[in-house]
């Protein structure tokens, strides 16, 4: 009994030894996100890319050795509870020990788990929040925030500003080939925090640009029935609608405008329109529906994206979701600085992080300071970094409708990105405004 | 704008309508307040979304064996987890939550929380009073007619609708006069459940088919039975109506408050029982004591 006892204590240690020599070879990264949904499906899917890649070519040279890339996955839930999101970010941190983290997605969750990331000193490179003050915190209270970057999105200023750039551009359009002299604008807006400033912002940059506004409707995120606010939309007159849904009433509303005919173009935001499954989800009626979105099958910002694409198409038989940067995060800003500054110390890797810029399959990345000068870890938005795309979905496949001969300013040179074609306007749209 | 309130309260009422009165049923008979009542539509949505998109059925099809799965499956778990604790009604209550929690995560596993949908079965839409009204709805719309007028039929007209009937007035009494309450319960829960099976069916290729998807009409129903009068079915019919008109008028009357029109609902339905306590059709607290 003794005996047995002993040996079992030896092969305790033994594989207790084993672990942790094979662990010292081993950069282990925890992946947080919502595993059960599409966009911590991609937060897995993209740094799943990337590590087989790295390990692939025989990991990363961290001075002089060569160390694997081990994902730690773990599910943060934080759509139905963001107390969960902090639970599994404290076990990357302490049990798991990971030296890195990439991926959340709400808000509210990231703000919460970016705490704990940072109580930890561990670099957490975030992958779905657009909020600002997730790094509006870096420039305030650098020493302890400092270990936080932003990897996808580019801040919700920016999407604003690059919505309103690509509303103004479909409405070019709409005047240009129907011939109308002033747009009627329906704003669609799910009631949510984050859409309030938007709104607010909208009401007053619409009049601007030479459109009237038709009205505001405020459904619920999660309504499944919205014929009653499109039949007020299309009794208002709007030819165009700025539609702002991050979530499921997403759907609902581009199938119900698609199966109706509502007369309107839909621009704005509608991050369920970014997925492959919207097709499905709207029965083949959100055709024509316009988003802005970071990736679209046969669209390239430069030499990075195409190879990015073609391969995660062909592992996931999908094209990726911003989520799915994580591969970006990994492949292009940790690793080439873990190899560049020869060690896995955060200080160091952090000091080398906030200066590099580099090129992405979505533009280049670099991050920006705010008005005093101070390290934001913040994305740049705007011509030669990451601008997003529009994309429109036109028969069972999202086209890049933006940036289509775009200049960012008088002076600017006018940008269209390879594999980017025209706005397509629905039938139903130009039947019922065009000028005879 | 008064024919887009109309058709629109119409269309809301019947399907919290259909909900409201298998709720009724159930508890109006066995006395069980439950909770996963819409946890079952949520199932039959996902049958139909398996029976047409994985087994490549009609959607015709894909609703009966739904209705029939649900139903099933919804009398096998009644015998198994709530007919035991049925005495006792603070654990029926919590055993049914547990239930459609379990239904909920099952649904989470096998289908991931992706949006999925179904087809409608009649495409397209026609125009009622100057409203776009799709095919699916006046479908829904004649379906609540129908199933409410039969099962109006069935409880007035049959020896088991009477028996039912006389189980929901008084258990004790119906016992005595030798209808076995217990298989009547059984019955109840499984036309019940058809019910929102049949709820499911209807409503799901006008919804989003999702693991989370019982929730917002678990609250509408549950305020349409109480606005209606516990265990009233008619109550409860009429109830839902109010409450989908309710709703109706604040999406075309104040855009801005669209999302509001949950709350105002319900506001309707506290407004009732601050008057009227017993609900529209229930039977006053003191006089059932």
């Amino acid at each position: 009994m003794k005996k047995a006892f002993f040996m079992a204590m030896a092969c305790c240690a033994l594989i207790g030894w084993s672990g942790s020599v094979w662990g010292a070879d081993t950069i282990k990264i925890g992946v947080i996100g919502p595993m059960q949904f599409v966009q911590g499906k991609g937060h897995w899917n993209g740094a799943t890319m990337a590590a087989d890649e790295i390990n692939a070519k025989g990991g990363v040279a961290v001075g002089g050795k060569k160390m694997k890339i081990e994902l730690v996955k773990a599910d943060s839930n934080e759509f139905i509870n963001v107390t969960d999101a902090t639970n599994a970010m404290e076990l990357l941190c302490t049990r798991d020990k990971v030296d890195f983290i990439v991926g959340g997605f709400r808000t509210e969750a990231v703000l919460a788990m970016q705490d704990i990331a940072m109580d930890s000193k561990k670099i957490f490179i975030g992958c779905g929040a657009a909020h600002p003050e997730l790094c509006t915190r870096v420039a305030e209270n650098y020493d302890r925030y400092k270990y936080f970057f932003r990897g996808t999105p580019f801040n919700s200023n920016f999407l604003v500003k690059t919505c309103f750039i690509q509303m103004a551009y479909v409405g070019g359009v709409l005047k240009q080939q129907l011939g109308l002299e002033k747009i009627k604008v329906a704003i669609v807006a799910e009631k949510a925090v984050w859409v309030d400033p938007m709104i607010a912002a909208a009401e007053g940059f619409i009049p601007k640009m030479g459109m009237e506004v038709a009205g505001v409707w405020r459904p619920s995120p999660v309504a499944t029935d919205v014929t009653a606010e499109l039949s007020a939309i299309q009794s208002s007159g709007a030819q165009m609608v700025l539609a702002l849904f991050s979530s499921s009433v997403g759907i609902p509303f581009a199938r119900q405008a698609g199966e109706l005919k509502i007369p309107a173009a839909i621009v704005g935001i509608n991050v369920e329109a970014q997925k492959s499954g919207f097709w499905q989800a709207t029965q083949q009626m959100g055709n024509y529906v316009t988003t802005i979105n970071t990736y679209c099958e046969g669209v390239e910002y430069n030499d990075l994206t195409k190879p990015f694409m073609d391969e995660y198409i062909k592992r996931y038989n999908e094209p990726p979701t911003y989520t799915a940067d994580t591969y970006t995060a990994i492949i292009y800003a940790l690793v080439p600085a873990i190899e560049k500054v020869g060690s896995l110390d955060p200080d160091k890797l952090v000091a080398f992080m906030e200066t590099d810029e580099h090129l992405v399959p979505s533009g280049k990345a670099a991050y920006m300071k705010d008005d005093k000068g101070r390290h934001l870890h913040d994305l740049v938005w705007g011509p030669g970094y990451l601008t997003a795309l529009g994309v429109q979905w036109v028969d069972g496949k999202q086209v890049g409708i933006w940036p289509y001969k775009w200049k960012a300013s008088e002076t600017a040179p006018e940008i269209t990105y390879k594999g980017i074609v025209p706005y397509t306007i629905a039938p139903w749209v130009i039947e019922a405004h065009k000028k005879k | 704008m008064f024919a887009d309130i109309l058709i629109t309260g119409l269309v809301n009422g019947s399907t919290y309508a259909l909900l409201a009165v298998g709720f009724s049923l159930i508890f109006g008979v066995a006395r069980i307040v439950n909770i996963a009542h819409t946890a079952f539509y949520m199932v039959a949505s996902y049958c139909i979304y398996t029976a047409t998109y994985k087994f490549g059925l009609h959607p015709v099809v894909g609703m009966l064996i739904g209705v029939v799965v649900v139903t099933v499956f919804g009398v096998v778990t009644y015998r198994i987890f709530i007919a035991p604790v049925r005495e006792h009604e603070a654990v029926v209550l919590i055993a049914t939550i547990a239930l459609a929690m379990a239904l909920q995560e099952g649904m989470l596993l096998m289908f991931t929380g992706d949006y999925l949908s179904v087809p409608h079965l009649i495409p397209g839409f026609t125009i009622l009073l100057g409203v776009k009204v799709f095919y699916q709805h006046v479908l829904t719309f004649a379906a609540v007619v129908v199933i409410l007028g039969g099962l109006h039929v069935f409880l007035s007209h049959t020896r088991l609708g009477l028996a039912i009937r006389a189980t929901a007035q008084d258990r004790e009494v119906a016992n005595l006069m030798g209808m076995n309450e217990g298989r009547i319960a059984t019955i109840t829960v499984g036309l019940s459940l058809a019910l929102a099976a049949f709820t499911g069916a209807v409503i799901a290729p006008l919804s989003i088919v999702e693991p989370f998807m019982w929730l917002h009409p678990l609250i509408m129903m549950m305020a349409a039975v109480v606005l209606g009068g516990l265990g009233s079915m008619k109550g409860s019919f009429y109830a839902a109506y109010i409450l989908g008109f309710a709703e109706a008028i604040i999406v075309f009357t104040v855009p801005m408050g669209a999302f509001l029109k949950g709350s105002v609902a319900l506001s309707v339905m506290i407004l009732v029982l601050l008057v009227r306590p017993e609900g529209l059709f229930g039977i006053a607290f003191e006089e059932e004591r």
